[in-house]
């Protein structure tokens, strides 16, 4: 097996290199060939790993020992289990269906090869951080995948808001990776080691290991690590206040949003916490924030997606209020059910923005809501699978999305920790509004009377089959999954004992998938869910007026949510402007004016000017020679008299 | 007189001898033949000599004529450096001298008697003849910096020379008799064990030892004795110059270690103070001055006046580690001094002396070789790795620091960083000036032999690195017999 292990990772690695520096070489064709073989490749193995874990087989062990340094051996190892191997299963079968996909959306980009290089070094990224099994490897493909993100965002590095939403992903990633790379460095200072299985038995013990920190505030090691990490995870998961760079990294292309931006790179907080679920367990401050911040998230997000036009964005901001109840489920230290509503948020939103996509492309890169429309006669495709994904976003039975999503509800209702109740309200409130804004994009876009010009119109036709064939097969997930595993995931047997078990699993032991759905009917998350469903029909099929007077009403509240609660602009003035500032201040004062002027240059025209004037003891009368000569005896004769 | 007193003096009685020869000689040769047979017998007087002091030498000192000189491997190493940097000195300045017409038997004579001066400086366990060897090379010294009798510079320089010389002669000649009268001793093996019996006043003992000390100071040119320097090193024809500036520099070092280290070394606490003092100032002094120079002559003297400063950090140190860095400091400065020299040597021709520093402007354009062998020597002088002159102040610095000196060896890297400045100018006007164009430009036309020695001589200071940790054991098992 461990062969198979390490060719998941490695077919990836190998075709995109191939991509990368033959690509040009070889064609458009041959490249995407390859690929697609490496990545296929790469999914078939994961399903026979994740097969052979369910059999009750699982891995942990190095492969390769990169170094060593006092005592500390830095290595490449994977750890197997019913986590990663779950996790690797999702994202080699969404980077394998958006792999697809690209060929249909990118046919005609003159940066065909390269993109196709850089998915696949991403879903090697990817596998490296899921199969990890030390926080050093972790941390390679943490950083990897953040660097592919950073070069597809700015994938069209020739227009100018491309290469300000990377910069300012890889900016705000950077405030995460810091706290993340803190947490390591507490790991090691504490444990000693950076291995997983080490660090996570020899946590209890260190439970009541404190640090001193300023004020003389006490800290509970485990606590502060938790925090950190969880900072590591807000950045890549895109949390509440660092959730800004997740939106305008919709400037990259459609098939990297549904990839990196919605199913895979972005759940990496998500799978961290969950990873690192022995630690989490032993805090409860730490829960409680991420009850808190997960909650935040979810609803007001949520809200904002509400007022988007531009149909990338909706989904966008769908991802960040998901991710949210997620993060949610993991404060509830319902871990399994955060991954698996992982899983299937990663079929069902990849599904939604290839399904965008494929609008997109039909309507020659319009991606303005306003200007859709009607569009279910032209692509009945698309607008199957969009109102799939939709249905199981919006949590309808028995669509994935019910399953997981009640199964978070439900955890937070039962979590009693600091905060729960907050994020109780939120998650619930977030549903109703998650199904109005699912609903508003499809009236939007598919129903009602078309807004688009006639030349649009005229092209308008349903896309090639290297689109939809990847939306079918996402639907089929995103309708099934839900239902298929949640009896598993109730039961704790989901995750088997790779996440530790919240005091709430197994209660729902008896419970099954058609039972759960009619119990579904008796409770309220349904009910606001088919509400919202409701609502966004009144507003945008039956009174297509009603939106207009409603934001005109509530002016105040559209205003805000339209300017995203002023986060960007509170960054951009007190980060971005007041970072020039400072720096401009540091460039004149410090640098010109200090270092160089006084220290560098001042030293240098000291030496210069002193120079100068010791020259001028040189005189080159011999009567003055002799006399310092003399002065230099007397002087040290006093010297040596004296002492 | 037995064998064994002819044997510790063989090198130098051959050497006096064959000088007189070579003098006598130049009187009969027809004028076509004068510089061709004292050039070559010059030579050979000095490879028979240097051969002679490595065959006869003895690891242990074996005293000879009463006393008066000794061998032991320090002074067969000195004897062989001093020897063979003068035949370095004779090859570079064939050209020059000839062109002035200072390639006669005067100039090889001299040069041969101050060799002889300078071996009994390295040999003598007697202050007379101590003195005697010190005089024989200072009298030699001051001909050779007037022997441009048509220079108004050199007469001038061989002036302020002779004077000062005489004054310092003076002063280390009454600090010796004070210590005669002291220890009723002139051998200096048993100086040291007799200037300690002595009790009751430390007066004259201390003026003793700083007479004899500022004698020292001035014969190797250390601030505040240092004024000589500079007006020596411009005035003199660069031939003389490349003389003075290397194989006394080594003669010096051996009659500080023997007097001041080994004959004056139960007093190591009273002079430790002066040389730490003395050291500074060279170092600060010299090379803050020698960055406002516009004459690489003069800059090079002042140079010389900071490495002085940086060899005295090692002998201050007491230790025989220190020691045997200065030793090597001071063989390593030797052998890039004059490389540094001989690049200015090959550089002048007729009527052109290459002395200024604007005249080296753009030399990478013309004479890309020359530039870079000059290059390399300027790296060397500053100390940058990988060159000699790095592990040369490396292990100086090393013996400080071990010695408990941390701080003296911080403000001499500091001050070696300031002196960096000036050599490392010149290599920025070698390759990113343009050529001079208001002065004749240089030209690179050394003779063969010289040709071949300067390259061996530039790339030896990179080429020589890994095997340089010999000399430093050389240089210790040389001194550790010693104490």
């Amino acid at each position: 097996m461990k062969v198979i292990y390490l060719l998941v990772p490695l077919a990836c690695l190998v075709a995109a290199i191939i991509a990368g520096f033959w690509g040009a070489k070889i064609g458009n064709s041959a490249t995407h060939r390859i690929t697609i073989t490496g990545v296929g490749l790469s999914f078939v193995l994961s399903v026979v790993v994740l097969f052979d874990v369910l059999d009750g087989h699982s891995f942990n062990g190095s492969i390769y020992t990169w170094g060593t340094s006092g005592g500390v051996s830095f290595e490449v190892g994977f750890l197997i289990d019913h986590l990663s191997a779950v996790m690797m299963a999702v994202v080699t079968f969404v980077s394998l269906m958006v792999h697809i996909y690209t060929i249909g959306y990118m046919r005609d980009d003159p940066g065909y090869t390269r993109f196709f290089c850089y998915i696949a070094l991403f879903t090697f990224a990817m596998l490296m951080l899921v199969m990890a099994n030390n926080f050093l490897q972790l941390f390679f493909g943490w950083e990897a995948v953040g660097l592919v993100s950073y070069l597809l965002i700015g994938f069209w590095f020739k227009r100018e808001s491309a290469v300000a939403a990377n910069l300012k992903a890889f900016l705000v990633n950077r405030v995460g990776d810091l706290g993340f790379i803190l947490g390591i460095a507490a790991v090691m200072y504490l444990f000693g080691t950076l291995d997983y299985s080490a660090v996570f038995s020899a946590a209890s013990e260190k439970q009541n290991a404190v640090v001193t920190g300023v004020l003389g505030y006490e800290w509970s090691w485990i606590t502060l690590i938790c925090l950190l990490l969880f900072v590591g995870a807000m950045g890549k998961s895109a949390q509440v206040p660092l959730h800004v760079w997740l939106p305008d990294s919709m400037e990259g292309p459609t098939p990297i949003s549904a990839l990196i931006h919605a199913a895979t790179m972005v759940t990496a907080g998500i799978f961290l916490v969950a990873r690192m679920s022995p630690l989490f367990e032993l805090s409860t401050t730490a829960s409680s924030v991420i009850l808190v911040i997960g909650g935040l998230t979810a609803l007001s997000m949520a809200l904002v997606g509400l007022v988007q036009n531009d149909i990338k964005r909706v989904v966008a901001y769908s991802t960040l209020s998901q991710l949210g109840y997620m993060t949610v489920a993991l404060g509830a230290s319902a871990y399994s059910v955060a991954i698996f509503h992982l899983a299937t948020h990663a079929f069902f939103k990849a599904l939604l923005f290839l399904a965008a996509g494929s609008v997109i492309i039909a309507l020659h890169h319009e991606q303005d809501m306003r200007r859709m429309g009607g569009l279910r006669r032209y692509m009945p495709i698309t607008y199957i699978t969009s109102v799939i994904g939709s249905l199981a976003l919006a949590g309808i039975p028995p669509f994935s999305g019910f399953f997981s999503k009640d199964a978070i509800i439900e955890a937070v209702h039962h979590s009693n920790i600091p905060g729960a109740g907050l994020a109780y309200a939120a998650v619930l409130m977030g549903v109703v509004v998650t199904a109005f804004y699912s609903f508003r994009l499809i009236f939007m876009v598919f129903h009602g009377e078309p807004r688009m010009d006639k030349q649009a119109r005229s092209h308008l036709k349903e896309s090639p089959w290297v689109v939809t064939v990847p939306l079918v097969l996402l639907a089929i997930p995103s309708l099934l999954s839900g239902g298929f595993l949640v009896e598993s995931v109730l039961g704790g047997h989901f995750l088997g004992d790779a996440v530790a078990q919240g005091p709430s699993a197994g209660e729902g032991d008896h419970l099954t998938a058609v039972g759960l759905m009619t119990h579904g009917f008796l409770a309220a998350p349904l009910w606001l869910a088919l509400g919202g469903v409701f609502l966004a029909w009144i507003f945008y099929v039956r009174v297509p007026s009603l939106p207009g007077n409603v934001s005109q009403r509530l002016s105040l509240i559209y205003r805000i949510l339209h300017r995203k609660y002023g986060f960007d602009q509170f960054y951009q003035w007190l980060f971005a402007s007041g970072g020039v500032r400072l720096g401009e201040w540091l460039w004149k004062r410090a640098d010109i004016a200090l270092i160089d002027g006084f220290a560098v240059n001042g030293t240098a025209n000291m030496v210069g000017w002193f120079s100068r004037v010791l020259k001028r003891l040189q005189t080159g009368y011999v009567y003055h020679y002799a006399f310092v000569m003399i002065i230099g005896v007397v002087v040290f004769l006093s010297w040596g008299l004296w002492s | 007189m037995t064998n064994q007193d002819i044997l510790v003096v063989l090198p130098e009685i051959v050497i006096a001898l064959m000088a007189c020869f070579i003098l006598v000689l130049d009187l009969y040769l027809p004028a076509t033949k004068k510089k061709k047979f004292g050039y070559g017998l010059s030579l050979v007087t000095l490879m028979v000599g240097a051969g002679l002091s490595i065959v006869y030498s003895e690891p242990a000192p074996v005293y000879g004529l009463n006393g008066l000189v000794l061998m032991d491997s320090l002074s067969a190493i000195l004897k062989v450096g001093i020897c063979i940097s003068t035949g370095f000195v004779l090859v570079y300045s064939r050209g020059y001298a000839d062109a002035r017409g200072l390639w006669k038997g005067e100039f090889f004579a001299l040069a041969l008697f101050g060799v002889v001066g300078m071996m009994v400086m390295t040999a003598s366990n007697h202050l007379l003849s101590l003195y005697v060897g010190l005089e024989l090379l200072a009298l030699c010294l001051y001909t050779m910096v007037a022997l441009r009798i048509d220079s108004t510079a050199a007469s001038e320089a061989a002036m302020k020379y002779f004077v000062l010389g005489a004054l310092a002669s003076g002063i280390l000649l009454y600090g010796m008799s004070l210590l005669y009268g002291l220890t009723g001793t002139l051998y200096i093996n048993e100086l040291s064990a007799s200037i300690v019996r002595h009790d009751g006043s430390t007066l004259p003992r201390t003026m003793a030892l700083i007479l004899v000390l500022v004698g020292l100071l001035f014969k190797i040119g250390a601030v505040p004795f240092h004024m000589w320097v500079p007006d020596v090193y411009e005035g003199s024809p660069t031939s003389s110059t490349v003389y003075l500036a290397t194989a006394p520099k080594l003669a010096g070092f051996a009659i500080i270690l023997r007097l001041l280290a080994d004959g004056l070394g139960s007093l190591a606490t009273e002079w430790q103070g002066m040389l730490l003092v003395v050291s500074i100032i060279s170092l600060a002094l010299g090379n803050i001055i020698a960055i406002a120079q516009s004459n690489i002559k003069r800059m090079l003297a002042y140079s010389a006046i900071a490495h002085v400063g940086f060899f005295l950090l090692g002998i201050l140190t007491g230790e025989v580690s220190g020691y045997a860095s200065a030793m090597a400091y001071i063989l390593i400065y030797a052998v890039v001094t004059l490389g540094a020299f001989g690049v200015i040597l090959a550089l002048s021709s007729k009527g052109v002396e290459a002395d200024l520093i604007e005249d080296y402007s753009g030399l990478n354009q013309s004479h890309p070789w020359a530039a870079f062998i000059m290059l390399l020597l300027m790296f060397s002088l500053a100390g940058i790795p990988p060159t000699i002159g790095f592990y040369a102040k490396l292990s100086v610095l090393q013996a400080v620091v071990n010695a408990g000196m941390t701080w003296v060896a911080v403000v001499a890297v500091v001050l070696s960083v300031i002196g960096a400045f000036y050599y490392l100018r010149i290599v920025k006007v070698m390759y990113f000036d343009d050529l001079a164009t208001s002065h004749p430009g240089l030209q690179f036309r050394p003779k063969q032999d010289a040709r071949i020695l300067l390259t061996i001589n530039g790339l030896a200071v990179v080429v020589l690195m890994p095997w340089i940790g010999k000399l430093t054991t050389l240089c210790e098992g040389a001194i550790e017999v010693l104490f």
